[in-house]
């Protein structure tokens, strides 16, 4: 019996050790994510994307040969969670870098983590404390247009039709904060007066109040900031209030649901928006037609649906993290180096990127299209 | 003038809406001395099914109303049979905490059916929005107001002229006196969650084209409709409606006339005066109140 024993043993031993070895150690990529929670609606697409990028490098053979492997951490819109992912994939998954988080104040929360471990951080969210001062944010670079660009975007259009007095309603997130602090820092560069300053809640039902009390302060044009149902709901009184004055909605309007949800109100509605989700109205020549095209029809086609701006911020951080990858190998700083110093006039989903060491975000605001909704579709405006 | 109507009418639209969702609070509280916390979502469920029927089954509009209708009663009754009723306790805390659970857990399920962005279809009424001396009103404000206005009638005829009605309210004083005169107090307290349950859908349906809907507008549209509901003395219909249009018109001055920043906070300092100063609300009567033990 005993020596049966022994043997069955051993091939068992080997059958377990056998199976645990795999024939190429994959490279290891992390992501922390908004997938649950409050900021879910950026989380989703972001997932998406990741993954749709995953499976088409590792059919392509993965990098020189070695398979990658993403590790997605759900932070579930908290910044606490969003911390101790960020343990857990520099520490314990050992990856070479992490995109994400998806809101400004995660992004935040992990940077001191992300900076001593020595990892490099994409982050997709569009805060401008992420990547600025650039001095002390060695580690960290971000996909996202500054909101500061959607602004002077907006500002440009406003000045070239020769408004001055604009009337500001903005949401009471940190999106909507974000945007009104850019709304106010970037008004006197562009000699443009904020006649009235109004808010409202995420969930709220009704604005008129508020754009009444635009229209009564004089303003020549009204200025969005929101994310969620409260542009809609905006549009719709703006449109029922017949205000005479232009909506300009900030570059969180880019999703086809906001015109079908708007109806014909959404008429004239004019944006900054990414030409991720514009992509069919660029000329055949655009740098970043081909790239957008196979985006958007690939993620169509697997996830019903469009991967938008969001999605956009995280295809570009895994492209930049691949191409590094390839060039340099999944050696840490090598690849911060590589994504600061070789990535000029890239052309990526969300604007075309110049890296370099004193910009970490490598977009302006030649990033947006300014969109008008016309005929229930978008059209550039000219 | 024109600037004070529109504030007026803004206030009106919203406050509609906290009406009809406090009232449906008042129906398992006048049944049941149970504060349902999950009654913002059978407003959700409203909306929702509302848009499901109307825009992805394309059944014609007084169908769709029937259906979802329908569809949300029974879900109140599965709501009641499934954690209510197995629970066999008095304890009113107990009972109250149990809906809290069912919120979460019908926010999870809405979320996987319709994911998580907004859904909006047609008013009711199609037409260019009501303007009156330079204000514009939307149509679809009059149906919010309308439909809360025949609830209010129609539960007060239900709770004071017909027998279920009167049981219903007699369970409430005192479940054992009412079982002893041989109401069947389990049944009271199943129907009065399936009418709470329609109440909130119906509510949904009427107010989505207004403010759309998605599956965690729950929460929100509870905490209003409770002041609302609080602000009027818990259990009185009338006083719903009242305190729904004064928070309402009250956040909308204030967001006009102060700044809009400070609106929300209009409902929670309401809540607080009424429960220091007038604990059973403003139509309420303080000493029957505390007879009635809570």
């Amino acid at each position: 019996m005993k020596p049966l024993r022994l043997i069955l043993g051993a091939l068992l031993l080997l059958v377990l050790t056998a199976s645990f070895v795999p024939a190429q150690e994959p490279i290891r990529i992390g992501a922390i994510l908004s997938v649950t929670g409050a900021a879910s609606f950026l989380g989703e697409p972001e997932k998406n994307t990741i993954l749709m990028l995953k499976d088409q490098i590792n059919k392509a053979g993965g990098i020189n040969g070695r398979p990658v492997e993403v590790i997605i951490e759900d932070s579930k819109s908290d910044e606490t969670q969003a911390v101790l992912a960020a343990k857990k994939l520099v520490e314990r998954d050992k990856v070479v870098a992490v995109i994400g988080p998806s809101t400004t104040g995660e992004s935040m929360a992990v940077i001191p983590t992300m900076t001593q471990n020595k990892v490099m951080l994409i982050s997709a969210a569009a805060g401008t404390g992420i990547t600025l001062p650039v001095k002390e944010r060695y580690w960290i670079f971000k996909t996202a247009q500054y909101d500061m660009s959607a602004v002077e975007a907006i500002y440009t259009t406003l000045k070239k039709k020769g408004i001055a007095k604009i009337g500001v309603i903005t949401i009471t997130t940190g999106y909507g904060d974000a945007g009104r602090k850019a709304l106010h820092e970037m008004a006197p560069k562009y000699g443009i007066t904020i006649v009235a300053d109004e808010r409202y809640g995420p969930k709220d039902a009704d604005m008129t109040t508020q754009l009444t009390k635009i229209k009564a302060a004089g303003a020549q044009a009204v200025i969005n900031w929101s994310v969620g149902p409260g542009q809609v709901v905006v549009t719709k009184n703006w449109h029922a209030l017949k205000m005479g004055i232009p909506l300009y909605q900030s570059h969180g309007w880019g999703s086809k649901k906001n015109i079908e949800l708007a109806g014909k109100a959404a008429e004239g509605v004019i944006a900054p928006l990414g030409r991720v989700v514009v992509w069919n109205k660029l000329p055949d020549n655009h740098v970043q037609k081909s790239l957008l095209k196979k985006f958007v029809t690939d993620y169509t086609a697997r996830f019903k649906g469009e991967p938008g701006q969001f999605g956009a911020h995280t295809y570009d951080s895994m492209q930049m993290i691949l191409e590094a990858l390839k060039k340099v190998g999944p050696d840490r700083s090598k690849l911060r180096d590589y994504v600061e110093n070789n990535l000029k006039k890239w052309p990526g989903a969300g604007g075309v990127y110049t890296m370099s060491p004193t910009d970490h975000c490598g977009l302006d605001k030649n990033a947006f299209e300014m969109v008008v909704v016309k005929n229930g579709d978008w059209m550039l405006l000219k | 003038m024109t600037v004070f109507l529109q504030f007026l009418f803004s206030g009106l639209t919203v406050g509609s809406v906290y009406a009809l969702i406090g009232m449906g609070f008042n129906i398992i509280y006048n049944a049941t001395s149970i504060i349902n916390l999950a009654q913002g979502e059978f407003v959700v469920i409203g909306g929702l099914l509302m848009w499901f029927f109307l825009e992805s089954c394309n059944v014609p509009f007084f169908a769709a109303i029937g259906l979802s209708i329908l569809s949300a009663g029974l879900i109140g009754l599965i709501m009641e049979r499934l954690t209510i009723r197995p629970l066999r306790t008095n304890d009113l805390l107990v009972m109250t905490m149990v809906t809290i659970a069912v919120s979460i857990v019908m926010r999870g399920l809405l979320m996987f059916k319709f994911g998580k962005e907004p859904y909006s279809y047609a008013a009711f009424t199609e037409g260019d929005p009501l303007v009156i001396g330079g204000a514009v009103i939307q149509l679809q404000t009059f149906w919010v107001l309308g439909i809360t206005a025949a609830c209010i009638l129609g539960l007060y005829a239900f709770f004071n002229l017909t027998m279920v009605g009167k049981a219903m309210r007699a369970c409430s004083f005192d479940p054992t006196a009412a079982s002893l005169v041989g109401i069947p107090v389990s049944r009271m307290i199943m129907f009065s969650f399936i009418l709470s349950a329609v109440v909130g859908a119906v509510g949904g349906a009427a107010i989505t084209p207004i403010s759309l809907m998605e599956y965690d507008k729950g929460p929100m549209l509870a905490v209003k409709g409770f002041c609302a509901a609080i602000m009027g003395g818990l259990g009185r219909g009338r006083g719903a409606i009242v305190g729904g249009l004064t928070i309402g018109i009250l956040e909308s001055m204030t967001a006009g006339y102060l700044h809009s920043g400070l609106k929300d906070a209009v409902a929670l300092v309401i809540l607080l005066a009424i429960l220091f100063f007038r604990p059973a609300g403003m139509f309420g009567n303080t000493t029957m109140q505390r007879l009635k033990g809570h």
